[in-house]
């Protein structure tokens, strides 16, 4: 009896294995079929182009590009600048995420109003983001870079610090926290595999793949936006953008993705 | 003998140190966590800034996530869910599996991006394998394939599955899955639908 049962459930379970398999592979083909609608090109592409005009031509009330920006690696250097960072920077005594550092530039060097590039720092549609644009660029040109971010200066070391501490944090009326949903290897939520991003291997995977065009919603998407919308499905308040939780979560991501080769943008679900 | 003790204090003396340190240190870690987290967000429609508030469950566990936690620790946590277990008023554990079907698809309820005059869902396949038809379930759950099937219907075992619903950290303190009852995401009525998708003989959890 027990046998057969136990039989009966193998079945049943390999026949769900072959199922989910199918459900995933026919996702990842649905994914496929729309990469070939555009060729070999990705859509992410179009934000890097974007990103890369915005970088050169001179803009805002000072009328200057983006060459005096420093990501790290010195003024204009963008090659490479992404797999450094977060990072201590000495001239805004901050620790800054790329797109954090990004608005320092635009509004230091170029005068821009902060609250107005923060109104469309994700796009939306017809909307598009500035923000998003040149975080595809710069992001594009660290591709095949290893990460290899530094917490040397305790500035940088207390952001990683506040980063694993926050990740940790259960709050609101699901009790969720970061941990939740990403604290162990081989989860699913519905279909959606969630990295561990507590170790090297889920951390690389997770952190080296974004940016990324997402396919559901036609945007590109950065680790701003990323870590906002888990705090949405966390129920918690609005993340402010470039805040000390989210750069100190970004450093805790990228610290723990160390070694790993950048590959983003890439096209998600 | 006596001269091995004494040359063990200094020793002993350190490990103590460096534990009282760790104390002192992680106290310190949850302060400057709730300071940032109270500067880095803004109040989004029903997600208010008192979301960031934690209960005494939320902080313990937060406090322990990292480490194993310490059994007076849990008996504690325990203690305070168990304390906040209602039983149905009229004794019906049982609802309409349809409804429960319905809630446990629906994923939801209190984001900022949810309308708050519908009601909640419960999305429990976004964890858990329920229905052998849907196969879109995740796994940071067990599976309750066959729920009631298994276990049948006393009414002890009725009691301990609505007291897992209702407070999941009553027996298993810093579980995973959400406090349905107790932090009123879920009505008595939606809880009484999701008792009838585990144990009805009809529901298609048990086919
Ligand atoms: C309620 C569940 C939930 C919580 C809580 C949650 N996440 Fe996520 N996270 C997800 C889902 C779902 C995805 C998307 C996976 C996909 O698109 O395939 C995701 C994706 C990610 C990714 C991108 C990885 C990838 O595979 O594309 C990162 C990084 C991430 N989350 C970080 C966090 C951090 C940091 C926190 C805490 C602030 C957090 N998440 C909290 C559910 C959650
Ligand atoms: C975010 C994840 C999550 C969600 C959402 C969730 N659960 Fe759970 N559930 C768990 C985890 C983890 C456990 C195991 C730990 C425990 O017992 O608390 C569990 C355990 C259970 C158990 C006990 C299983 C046993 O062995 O007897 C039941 C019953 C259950 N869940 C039902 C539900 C129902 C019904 C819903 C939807 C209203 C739901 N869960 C939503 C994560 C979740």
């Amino acid at each position: 009896m027990k046998s057969i049962y136990g039989c009966i459930r193998g079945l049943l379970l390999a026949a769900c294995c072959v199922t989910l398999a199918w459900a995933q592979s026919s996702t990842e083909e649905a994914i496929a079929e729309y990469r070939a609608m555009f060729g070999d090109e990705n859509p992410a592409e179009l934000w890097q182009i974007r990103g890369e005009e915005l970088w050169t031509t001179p803009r805002g009330p000072k009328n200057v590009a983006l060459a005096g920006c420093d990501l790290g690696l010195g003024a204009g250097i963008v090659t490479g600048a992404y797999a450094q960072l977060p990072r201590w920077f000495e001239d805004t005594q901050r620790v800054q995420d790329l797109e954090s550092r990004l608005v320092s530039c635009l509004t230091d060097l170029q005068g821009l109003d902060e609250a107005e590039l923060l109104k469309s720092r994700f796009g939306d549609g017809a909307k598009k983001s500035d923000l998003e644009a040149l975080t595809a660029y710069i992001v594009a040109a660290s591709r095949g870079h290893t990460m290899s971010v530094s917490i040397a200066h305790p500035a940088a070391q207390a952001a990683y610090d506040l980063g694993h501490g926050v990740f940790y944090y259960r709050a609101g009326p699901h009790d969720f926290s970061c941990a939740t949903c990403h604290g162990e290897s081989g989860k699913r939520i519905r279909l959606q595999v969630l990295p561990k991003l507590l170790d090297p291997v889920g951390a690389r995977y997770a952190y080296t793949s974004w940016p990324g065009y997402r396919v559901s919603q036609g945007e590109l998407r950065t680790m701003e936006w990323r870590l906002q919308d888990c705090f949405r499905q966390q129920r918690l308040p609005q993340l402010r953008y470039g805040s000390e939780v989210a750069i100190g979560l970004t450093m805790f991501l990228a610290k723990n993705a160390e070694g790993g080769i950048m590959t983003a943008p890439n096209i998600t679900r | 003998m006596r001269n091995m003790n004494l040359r063990k204090l200094p020793f002993l003396a350190l490990v103590l140190g460096v534990l009282l340190h760790f104390e002192v240190v992680a106290d310190g870690m949850r302060d400057t966590v709730v300071a940032a987290m109270e500067a880095s967000f803004e109040a989004k429609k029903q997600a208010t800034m008192d979301r960031l508030d934690q209960d005494e469950t939320q902080t313990l566990c937060t406090q322990h996530a990292a480490g194993i936690l310490p059994s007076a620790v849990a008996e504690r946590i325990m203690t305070l869910n168990r304390a906040t277990i209602r039983p149905p008023p009229d004794g019906q554990y049982l609802g309409d599996w349809k409804g429960g079907e319905l809630i446990a698809q629906t994923g939801t309820g209190f984001q900022s991006s949810d309308d708050p005059t519908k009601p909640a869902g419960g999305n429990c396949y976004a964890c858990h394998e329920l229905s052998g038809s849907e196969i879109a379930f995740g796994t940071i759950g067990p599976s309750l394939r066959y729920y009631g099937k298994v276990r049948g219907t006393s009414p002890t075992t009725l009691a301990a599955a609505w007291a897992k619903l209702y407070n999941s950290n009553a027996h298993m303190p810093c579980s995973n899955m959400p406090r349905f009852g107790h932090r009123g995401i879920l009505t008595d009525q939606q809880l009484k639908d999701l008792m009838a998708l585990l144990f009805d003989p009809a529901s298609p959890v048990n086919q």
